[in-house]
């Protein structure tokens, strides 16, 4: 792990692609807002430990999580990247009119309450430019339920941002920045702790439960 | 019971009325129900020490009732515990369980203990009045209901769930004065380690749906617990597997006959292969001696415990393989299972509850030692 110049550990990063080609537009996507991010983190003397998730390599392991109800260990440890991040960048490509199947199915096999708190940087690739309210119907959401932090900004690129812009336009790459920046504000000022399951103290002292029962 | 490791060994039932997906052929009710008492008194006759049979109240299960299925095995056998998998604590009258048990452990001489749970089917609450939310607080409340049914005489009683008791008294009493044994049977959730832990009740783990790794963190939650309780020493808690076996003489026989149940069986089927779910969970499909080595194994994660329940008949498997199964299981697994965990098993470990074994430890129990029962803490009152 890598420490940044003031000593403190680095900032865990997780970043979710969903993309399913090879190359991938969402994964290009996902890359350059990790970069991002981690030109952000490095401006405010932090540093940062980036871990990729390709949803693609878990997709029949999700399959079967959905069925059984627990993960492959493959799949808890992508699960335990994510949920324990100080900051998680989720990134999907848009199928008909929403973030694709695989997308929300990996965040259906994940606790409900694994993310709340987390900053949460949203993405989405498509063909064209009208899918971009995805971000905002679709995405937001999501992680709204999930309790998280999403970033104001979240990243839309259509197939023809990638050869797009001039000085006069905000391009693909300045609204990248300014996304990685603005989560790179929010991880700065948060530490991810979840407690296990198991820890003794995660659990409620049966006098307790017996309590609040016998209250009225 | 030839019983030099402590331990039991028997069958657990979850009683589903499933195709058989190599015939086509899907028992009747009827021929499913008459099934497991065949099954059951087998369980007997082959040497192992436990049956016990589900708890449903929706298709494709015909097992709602079951003291009424378990006291007809009962009257069939001699020696077998009959136990539950599991009686629904959270939608059941807990005044009904208390009578229920109680009633068959005095006809049976004491052959029944019960593992509690909380059910997998949503709308069960509702079919009985109950509020799924609710799930571990019935569980809760109603279990220090039950609980004080069988170690109080008379009972006044207020809590959230049923009407309140004034003055009353379940009948018949537990047998000798003491209640059946319970276990508490849970997949995930902490608070019922926590429950077993707190009465210093055993601890049932299902085990066969989920990762070792797991399961052997529920247990050590529930065994540090019951230390902090004052029952015992970790190691002493009362600890049951749950376990999923299909044999042959040799492993690939096992593997062939078995594939075609596992791909449509409820639960997991038609989602992960045989050989990730055995890779990731305790199913062991092979020899005997593979069964031997797998099951060996447990004691490992889970350190030495008292009961070990195989699932055998479901998925469609037919009654002839299932009694086919239990023949190998009772000659060739579980002699060598009790001579095994024998070995190495300290002194202080308790030996798995029996009516026997129960009666005598509360006879040695001194008054000093039960007022300082928490379980007696008048929480509920």
């Amino acid at each position: 792990m890598s420490a940044a110049p003031s000593g403190l550990p680095a900032k865990r990063i997780a970043v979710v692609s969903a993309g399913l080609s090879q190359p991938s537009s969402t994964r290009l996507l996902a890359d350059r807002l990790a970069e991002a991010t981690t030109r952000g983190l490095a401006s405010l003397g932090e540093s940062a430990d980036v871990e990729v998730i390709e949803l693609r390599d878990l997709a029949h392991d999700i399959t079967d999580n959905l069925l059984t109800g627990f993960p492959s260990p493959a799949l808890e440890a992508a699960i335990a990247a994510v949920t324990s991040a100080d900051g998680v960048i989720a990134v999907s490509p848009v199928f008909t009119a929403s973030y694709s199947g695989l997308f929300k199915s990996f965040f259906d096999v994940v606790d409900k309450d694994s993310l709340a708190g987390t900053p949460v940087l949203i993405g989405a690739t498509a063909g064209s430019p009208r899918h971009s309210l995805v971000l905002d119907l679709a995405l937001r959401p999501l992680f709204a339920y999930l309790r998280s932090v999403v970033v104001p900004l979240g990243v839309f690129a259509a197939s023809e941002d990638w050869g797009s812009g001039d000085e006069t336009t905000t391009t693909l790459p300045d609204r990248v920045a300014r996304a990685g920046e603005q989560l790179a504000d929010l991880v700065a000022g948060h530490t991810t702790r979840r407690p296990g399951a198991f820890d003794a103290d995660a659990v409620v002292p049966f006098e307790e439960q017996l309590r609040r029962l016998s209250a009225e | 019971m030839s019983n030099e490791s402590g331990m039991q060994f028997g069958i657990f039932s979850v009683g589903d009325i499933t195709t058989d997906p190599t015939t086509g052929v899907t028992p009747t009710e009827h021929e499913r129900l008459k099934a497991m008492i065949t099954i059951a008194k087998h369980a007997e006759e082959v040497g192992l020490d436990v049956y016990a049979a589900g708890e449903h109240h929706n298709p494709p299960f015909a097992n709602s009732s079951p003291t009424t299925l378990l006291a007809m095995i009962a009257a069939q056998t001699e020696k077998i515990i009959l136990s539950t998998a599991t009686t629904l604590i959270t939608t059941n009258d807990p005044v009904k369980i208390a009578e229920d048990f109680a009633l068959l452990q005095n006809i049976t001489d004491g052959r029944v203990d019960l593992t509690l749970g909380r059910g997998n089917t949503g709308p069960v609450y509702p079919w009985f009045g109950k509020d799924i939310r609710q799930g571990i607080n019935l569980a809760i409340e109603n279990y220090a209901l039950l609980h004080r049914l069988w170690t109080e005489e008379v009972v006044d009683w207020k809590g959230h769930f049923r009407t309140p008791l004034q003055g009353f008294t379940a009948t018949p009493r537990p047998l000798d004065g003491i209640a059946p044994f319970v276990w508490h049977g849970s997949i995930r959730s902490t608070e019922i380690a926590e429950q077993a832990a707190y009465y210093g009740d055993g601890f049932f783990a299902n085990h066969i749906f989920w990762p070792a790794s797991h399961t052997a963190q529920m247990v050590q939650l529930y065994r540090e617990r019951f230390e902090h309780y004052g029952h015992g020493k970790a190691h002493q808690a009362y600890v049951g597997l749950g376990g999923q076996v299909f044999m042959a003489k040799n492993s690939q026989d096992a593997v062939r006959q078995f594939r075609p149940y596992f791909d449509n069986a409820p639960v997991y089927g038609h989602g992960p292969s045989l050989e990730d779910f055995t890779a990731q969970t305790p199913l062991t499909v092979g020899s005997p001696q593979e069964v031997i080595d797998r099951t060996l194994g447990f004691r490992g994660y889970v350190g030495d415990y008292q009961r070990q329940l195989f699932l055998m008949d479901h998925a469609g498997l037919p009654l002839k393989t299932v009694l086919e199964q239990l023949d190998l299981l009772g000659s060739e697994v579980v002699p060598v299972l009790r001579r095994e965990f024998a070995i190495g098993r300290p002194a202080d470990v308790p030996d798995a509850p029996t009516h026997a074994n129960q009666v005598a430890r509360a006879a040695e129990a001194t008054p000093a030692v039960s007022s300082a029962d928490p379980a007696a803490v008048p929480a509920l009152r």
